[in-house]
C-alpha cells in the first residue's frame, strides 16, 4: 500500500543522503522525494511516497527515527491529509488542436505558462492521480515533455508536524 | 589561548579520558600526531594496519566498559579501517573513529589520498561528521561520544581536513550536548512490564533468549536474579556468551546454528519467549516461517526500537534499557505472590533434560590426532575459566562458543554479526590494554590469522603477552564442512596450502612458537604457555582435518531440523 512519510530533519550537508542510503540499503520502494528547506532555515522537511506492506512501512519510519539529523517522522496516511504534486507539461499545441488542448486545461484547472505558436506549456497541480488522469486524457502524440516535482503533503486540521 | 585544530582534537580525546588511541599515521593526520608526540595523557598504539586498529579498539571497547577510540590518516587508512568500523556497527560496539581528510579546499578535487570519507562509511556508523570549521571541532567530538556511547551502542566517525587541523581557535570542551534529533534515553513502559510478567507466570513451557545487550548493557546480575526467580531455562546467543554463567543448571548453552540441541528445541517449542537484546538473525532462529509453525507468545525488549518486529512479530514489544527493563521485572516478580506453575514447569525441565541427554556436543576423545574441541576444553581448564577469549571466524569460533565456559561477561569476545576473519588478534591486544594483568587468548585458525597476522609486531612492541591457539586444519574448515554437506565434497579453494612455519614466523616476530601434534601434548603446551607470562605464545596445533561442527542448522532449515552428530 502507497504511504505518505513526511519527515523534519537537520538541514545539514548530507542528511539527505543519509536518508536516500537507508532507503537502498534496507531495498524500500521510494516512489517519490521532494525536500527544501523550511521557515526554521536550520530544519528540512522532506516527503517521501513509499510502498509496502504494513510491517515494511513499520520498518521505514523506525529506520528513519534511528537516524541521527532526522528530528521527526509521521505517516501521514494514518491520518486525514493532503496531498499535492507540481506538474509542468509541454504539449505540441497547432492547427486544430491548439484550442483543445486551452480546453483541456482549464478542465483540469492548469494554467498555461508559456506559450509558443507550437507548444504550450502547462502548469498543473492536485494529487497524483489527478496528474496521471490529465496525461491520460491527452492524445499520447501531443506530450512533448513533462516534469513532475513529487507529492507534498500535510495533516488537515491541527494535525501538525513541527519540532 | 587559542588552539591548533590538532591540538584541540588531542586535548578532546584526552578530556574525554582517553587512556589509548590505536592508529596509523600518514599525510593528512600529520599535525594531530606532532600534538600526541608532545603530550602523555593519551597513550598512542602503533598498529601495522589500519584495520587491526579498529580492531583493536574494538576488542577494547568490548572487554572495557569505554568506548575504543582510533586515529587513521585519509583514502586508504579510511579504506582499510571500513572492514573494522562494519565489524564494529554489526556488533553494536561504542567507538570513536578520527580519521584525516584532505585539506577542504582540495575536497572534490581529486586530490592525493583522498576518499568521500562520509560517503563511503555511512551505511556502517551509528553517525559521522565531516567538520569544516575548526570552531565546530570540539562540539563534535563531544557529540561523536555521546552518539557512540548512548541508547544502541555504535561507531561514530569523526573527519577532519588538514587545514581544520592547523586552524586555530578558543578550546571549550563542552560538559555535555544535546541534540534535538537525538534522544535515547527511554524508560522501559511500565504497563508492557507489566503485561510481559503476566504472560511468563502463566507459561507452561517458558524461555528466555538473551543477546549481546546484556553484555553490552551491564545487565548480568538483573538477568541471573530474574532467571532464578523464575526457574526458567535461559539460552544466550553468540553475542550474548558469558551474560549469564554457562556452568549455572539453567543454563542451555548457546542457541542458533551451531547451538545445542536442547536451547534449539526449547526455543522451537516454548509457549512463551523472552527476547532480551537479542535480535532474532537468521543464524539465530533459522527460517522465521519454520520457527512459527509452532505458536508461542513472545516478548521482546531492545533499546532499539528497529529491532523489535524486524524479522518476527512480537506480542509485547518493551523498548529501553535493559538492565532498566529487567531491573523493574525483578522488582514485580518480588511484589508479587503468583508464582509460575510449578507442574507444567517440572514437566518442561524433564523434557529439557531428555533433550539435554542427547548429549550433542560429544567428540571423539580418544583420538590419536588433536580434536580441536579437546584444545578448547583445555584451554576452559586450565585458564580457570577466567581468560578473555577472542577470536576469529569459522570452526574454531564455534568450538570456542561452545566448550569455553563463560561465566562472565565480556570474557568472549568475537566478530559474532559481520564474521570478520582477521579480528581475533588485534582485539586481543585491545583486551590486553584493557586488562593487563588478565590472560588472554585468541583462538583461531591459519586461515583467519593471516588475515591479521602482521599484528605479530605490534604485539612485539608493545609486549603483549597474548596466548594464540592456533586450531591448525590445514582448510578453511567452515567452508570446507559446507563444501562437504551441501557441495558434493567439490573443495573450492579451501584447502591451505603454502602455510607458513608458524612456529618460526612466531620466533621471527620474537615470540615463542610452538607445534602440538598430540592429544597428550596440549596440556602441558597450553600449561607452558600460561606460565610465560611475559611473552607472546603462538601455539600451532595440528588437528583433525574432518572435523565438523555440530550440530549445525543447515541454512533455510528451522531449529529443531539439526544435523546432529
Amino acid at each position: 500500500m502507497k504511504h505518505i512519510i513526511s519527515l523534519l530533519l537537520e538541514n545539514e550537508a548530507g542528511a539527505l543522503s543519509r536518508v536516500a542510503g537507508l532507503f537502498s540499503a534496507r531495498g524500500y520502494n521510494i516512489e517519490s522525494l521532494t525536500v527544501a528547506t523550511t521557515e526554521d532555515p536550520t530544519l528540512s522537511r522532506m516527503t517521501i511516497v513509499t510502498s509496502g506492506s504494513d510491517d515494511v512501512i513499520e520498518q521505514i519510519t523506525k529506520q528513519l527515527n534511528k537516524l541521527v539529523d532526522v528530528v521527526k517522522v509521521v505517516d501521514l496516511s494514518e491520518g486525514e491529509h493532503i496531498e499535492r504534486e507540481l506538474m509542468l507539461v509541454k504539449v505540441r499545441a497547432s492547427g486544430k488542436d491548439r484550442e483543445e488542448m486551452k480546453r483541456m486545461a482549464d478542465i483540469f484547472r492548469g494554467r498555461i505558462i508559456d506559450v509558443t505558436d507550437k507548444t504550450y506549456t502547462i502548469e498543473l497541480t492536485g494529487t497524483g492521480q489527478k496528474l496521471d488522469a490529465f496525461l491520460q486524457a491527452l492524445e499520447t502524440g501531443a506530450v512533448l515533455e513533462t516534469v513532475r516535482t513529487g507529492a507534498s503533503g500535510i495533516g488537515r486540521g491541527e494535525r501538525i508536524l513541527k519540532v | 589561548m587559542e588552539l591548533t585544530g590538532a591540538e584541540i582534537t588531542v586535548r578532546c580525546l584526552a578530556d574525554e579520558g582517553v587512556e589509548y588511541l590505536f592508529g596509523y599515521p600518514g599525510g593528512a593526520v600529520l599535525h594531530i600526531y606532532d600534538e600526541l608526540f608532545k603530550q602523555d595523557r593519551v597513550k598512542h598504539i602503533l598498529v601495522r594496519h589500519e584495520q587491526a586498529a579498529v580492531h583493536a579498539a574494538d576488542g577494547y571497547a568490548r572487554a572495557s566498559h569505554k568506548p575504543g577510540v582510533c586515529l587513521v590518516t585519509s583514502g586508504p587508512g579510511v579504506t582499510n579501517a571500513v572492514t573494522g568500523i562494519a565489524t564494529a556497527y554489526m556488533d553494536s560496539i561504542p567507538m570513536v573513529v578520527v580519521t584525516g581528510q584532505v585539506p577542504t579546499y582540495a575536497i572534490g578535487q581529486d586530490a592525493f589520498q583522498e576518499v568521500d570519507t562520509v560517503g563511503i562509511t555511512r551505511p556502517c556508523v551509528k553517525h559521522n561528521f565531516l567538520v569544516k570549521d575548526v570552531k565546530d571541532l570540539a562540539t563534535t567530538m563531544k557529540k561523536a561520544f555521546y552518539i557512540a556511547t548512548t541508547g544502541r551502542p555504535g561507531p561514530v566517525l569523526v573527519d577532519i581536513p588538514k587545514d581544520v587541523t592547523t586552524a586555530r581557535c578558543e578550546y571549550v570542551y563542552p560538559d555535555k550536548v544535546e541534540l534535538r534529533s537525538y534522544n535515547p534515553a527511554v524508560k522501559g513502559h511500565a504497563g508492557q512490564i507489566k503485561k510481559a510478567l503476566g504472560l511468563l507466570l502463566e507459561a507452561k513451557r517458558p524461555m528466555i533468549y538473551t543477546g549481546g545487550s546484556i553484555v553490552l548493557g551491564d545487565a548480568s546480575a538483573e538477568l541471573i536474579e530474574l532467571v532464578h526467580a523464575l526457574g526458567f531455562p535461559v539460552t544466550n546467543t553468540l553475542m550474548g556468551l558469558g551474560g549469564y554463567p554457562a556452568t549455572d543448571p539453567q543454563f542451555m548453552g548457546m542457541l542458533g546454528m551451531h547451538g545445542t540441541y536442547e536451547a534449539n528445541m526449547a526455543m522451537q517449542h516454548c509457549d512463551v519467549l523472552l527476547a532480551v537484546g537479542a535480535r532474532f538473525d537468521d543464524r539465530v532462529i533459522g527460517n522465521p516461517k519454520h520457527f512459527f509453525q509452532e505458536e508461542r507468545k513472545i516478548i521482546h525488549v531492545d533499546v532499539d526500537p528497529s529491532s523489535i518486529s524486524k524479522r518476527v512479530k512480537v506480542d509485547v514489544p518493551i523498548v529501553g534499557h535493559v538492565k532498566d527493563v529487567l531491573g523493574e521485572m525483578n522488582r514485580q516478580i518480588a511484589a508479587t505472590s503468583q508464582k509460575p506453575d510449578p507442574a507444567a514447569l517440572k514437566a518442561w525441565w524433564t523434557q529439557i533434560e531428555l533433550w539435554r541427554a542427547r548429549d550433542c556436543l560429544k567428540y571423539d576423545r580418544s583420538s590419536p590426532i588433536i580434536k580441536p574441541q579437546m584444545v578448547v576444553q583445555k584451554l576452559y581448564e586450565i585458564t580457570n575459566g577466567d581468560a578473555f577469549v577472542t577470536s576469529d571466524v569459522g570452526q574454531h569460533q564455534m568450538w570456542a562458543a561452545q566448550f569455553y565456559k563463560f561465566d562472565k561477561p565480556r570474557r568472549w569476545i568475537n566478530s559474532g554479526g559481520l564474521g570478520t576473519m582477521g579480528f581475533g588478534l588485534p582485539a586481543a591486544m585491545g583486551v590486553y590494554l584493557a586488562h593487563p594483568d588478565a590472560q588472554v587468548a585468541c583462538v583461531t585458525g591459519e586461515a583467519s590469522i593471516q588475515m591479521c597476522i602482521q599484528e605479530l609486531s605490534t604485539c612485539k612492541q608493545y609486549r603483549m603477552p597474548i596466548k594464540i591457539v592456533n586450531l591448525n586444519n590445514r582448510y578453511m574448515g567452515m567452508v570446507r564442512q559446507w563444501q562437504e554437506f551441501f557441495h558434493g565434497n567439490r573443495y573450492a579453494e579451501s584447502y591451505m596450502d603454502a602455510l607458513p612455519d608458524f612456529v618460526k614466523l612466531a620466533e621471527s616476530y620474537g615470540h615463542v612458537g610452538m607445534r602440538i601434534e598430540k592429544p597428550a601434548d596440549i596440556e602441558p603446551a597450553l600449561k607452558e604457555a600460561f606460565a610465560r607470562k611475559d611473552q607472546l605464545v603462538f601455539m600451532d596445533f595440528i588437528t583433525d582435518q574432518t572435523e565438523n561442527v555440530f550440530p549445525m542448522v543447515p541454512g533455510g532449515k528451522g531449529l529443531s531440523e539439526m544435523i546432529l552428530v
